[in-house]
């Protein structure tokens, strides 16, 4: 049976409820999404609506309490190689060098000669600009070079969808932007699947080809999707005065700041 | 699980936080800033002693002398006092004959100072090591799983507090012989700290640490080897410095008690010949080796300590 290209990633009816002290905690509820394959896909909302839970959920490292997710017809039961995640705060093994950072996942996926292994893990390294600083330590290089690391090690695998969450959101603006202008490099270069969570409006309209918008929690759900039809290969400098992003952009703000913001503020009372 | 996603969105929450901050500042938080760059400065360049005007290394260097010689002085006006108090004159000419032949042996009662302090050695190696065998792997398990804490915190808890020389006679009824004894006094005192230290390092693993793990599917052997071992390792290492210094009080007064060939031994030796300055030299001999050891394992951390 051929996978429906429309709905290489289907996440239907999930839900999720988190036991705690207080008693149940519904984190998400009804969550109905269909990702293309080759599709960028971004999730926003404010803090705590229940995004970075969404994609721990994609990821497996969170089991849903209600409905299914499906990926490439495959049922997602825990974490597994065939998704390729990195970390916010890039989560690198500190006595590991950036190569070895990497190769751990390699030669976890590929059962192939060594050569080949170093092979793939330069590879991607390359890929990532880090060809220079493969061998030093990760509290040696910046912070952006460090998710630059985290961001190979996910590709390295060969992952059939790439979850980031928030994996520019301890960055400076500067290096956010170089690293989101990569991102998009690689993207298009590997035709990967990617969903990411961010609550960045700008990098959200600038990277994703669907922007997912979610209400705020308890028992967020998604409130609007937003179809981002900018032509690709997309040029930051150009955009910014481009007036189909700057509606697509006021369109996310409107969501966030004005549908969602009365409750985030009776929240706050 | 859910406690982990909690504490992420907890993360995010205070990095939302973070960015309001960086709205334009306020007027007063520039003299404020100029206040705290002034209390930095002064912190910087060595917290807020009052310092005399001389270059720092020459104090550095100065310090350590004159409280030595204050040290010294103190002593040599005690033992001018009269009592049985040598003054370090004559404690130094000893110590001069001492070590100008550490290693000789005349029958195992008689031997220098060099075999005595390397037999006390020997043994809080011997005993060290197999603390370490047998409470490494504990703490791991302990650190793991909590139902092994649960079980062995109230024996730890119990069983810390007493000397290790209560455990002496145990030894002595046990394997009959002082030497094995003392070898066990030293592996019961250094085995919880290595207990303890191990467990609380496996407990404070980074979560991020533990997901790559599950994310990339890694094998029970490989989260061993590249994750848990290495993330343990530092708070291993200061297991061994605490259960090392503990060890080396320890084997002096086990010495004292089972006799044989050691340094604690030697020390009660010497009392009974009423050598007094030889006493002060074992002391200071005691302290100049747990301060090797000491530091031998202060550079070990810092080799496996990752910023």
């Amino acid at each position: 049976m051929a996978v429906d290209p429309g709905k290489y990633l289907s996440v239907e009816s999930v839900g999720m409820t988190f036991e705690t002290k207080k008693g149940d905690f519904v984190a998400l509820t009804g969550i109905e999404l269909a990702i293309r394959k080759g599709e960028f896909v971004t999730l926003i909302g404010h803090s705590g609506c229940g995004k970075s839970t969404l994609l721990n959920l994609v990821a497996g490292l969170l089991k849903p309490t209600a409905g299914t997710i499906l990926l490439a017809r495959k049922h997602i039961d825990g974490p597994g190689p065939d998704r390729g995640v990195v970390f916010q705060n890039h989560s690198l093994l500190p006595w590991l060098t950036c190569f070895e950072n990497v190769y751990l996942a390699v030669e976890r996926v590929f059962s192939e000669k060594k050569e080949k292994l170093k092979e793939r893990t330069r590879y991607v390294l390359d890929l990532v600009g880090l060809s220079q600083a493969e061998h030093k330590y990760p509290n040696e290089i910046s912070g952006g070079m460090k998710q630059r690391v985290g961001i190979a090690r996910a590709l390295a695998i060969e992952p059939k969808m790439l979850l980031l969450d928030e994996p520019f959101g301890a960055l400076d603006a500067l290096t956010r932007a170089t690293l989101q202008d990569e991102l998009m490099r690689i993207v298009d270069k590997t035709g990967a699947t990617v969903l990411m969570v961010t609550h960045d409006v700008d990098e959200a309209v600038l990277l994703s080809d669907r922007v997912v918008m979610m209400t705020n929690g308890p028992a967020a759900r998604i409130g609007e999707i937003l179809e981002v039809a900018l032509p690709r290969p997309r040029e930051r400098l150009a955009l910014a005065h481009d007036p189909r992003f700057m509606d697509l952009r006021a369109r996310v703000l409107e969501f966030l700041y004005e549908k969602q913001a009365h409750k985030a503020k009776l929240k706050a009372a | 699980m859910m406690a982990v996603a909690l504490r992420t969105e907890v993360r995010k929450e205070v990095l939302s936080r973070e960015r309001i901050r960086t709205s334009p500042p306020h007027p007063a938080a520039a003299v404020l800033g100029a206040k705290a760059d002034a209390a930095k400065a002064r912190f910087e360049s060595g917290t807020g002693y009052r310092r005399a005007k001389a270059p720092q290394w020459l104090l550095d260097v100065l310090a350590p002398i004159a409280g030595l010689a204050v040290f010294v002085g103190l002593w040599a006006l005690i033992a001018k006092q009269g009592g049985r108090i040598p003054d370090p004159l004559t404690v130094g000419a000893a110590a001069a004959k001492i070590f100008a032949d550490p290693f000789y042996s005349k029958g195992p009662n008689d031997q220098g100072i060099g075999w005595n302090v390397l037999s006390s050695l020997r043994r809080v190696g011997i005993g060290f090591g197999l603390a370490a065998l047998v409470g490494i792997p504990l703490g791991f398990i302990v650190g793991r799983f909590r139902f092994a804490s649960g079980m062995a915190a109230p024996i730890i808890a119990m069983l810390k507090p007493v000397s290790p020389l209560a455990w002496l006679p145990i030894g002595l009824l046990v394997f009959k012989a002082a030497n094995p004894a003392a070898i066990y006094v030293i592996f019961v005192c250094s085995l919880w700290p290595m207990i303890v230290n191990t467990a609380v390092g496996v407990r404070q693993i980074p979560e991020d640490y533990l997901n790559v793990a599950r994310v990339l599917n890694l094998s029970e052997w490989k989260v061993f080897t590249k994750i848990l071992f290495p993330a343990v390792l530092p708070y291993m290492i200061t297991g061994v410095r605490l259960s090392i210094g503990v060890a080396w009080l320890v084997i002096v007064a086990a010495e004292m008690l089972t006799g044989g060939v050691g340094i604690g031994f030697w020390v009660w030796d010497e009392w009974n010949n009423l050598k007094v300055e030889h006493i002060i030299i074992a002391i200071f001999t005691i302290g100049v080796v747990g301060l090797l050891l000491e530091q031998a394992l202060v550079l070990l951390t810092r080799r496996f300590s990752y910023g």
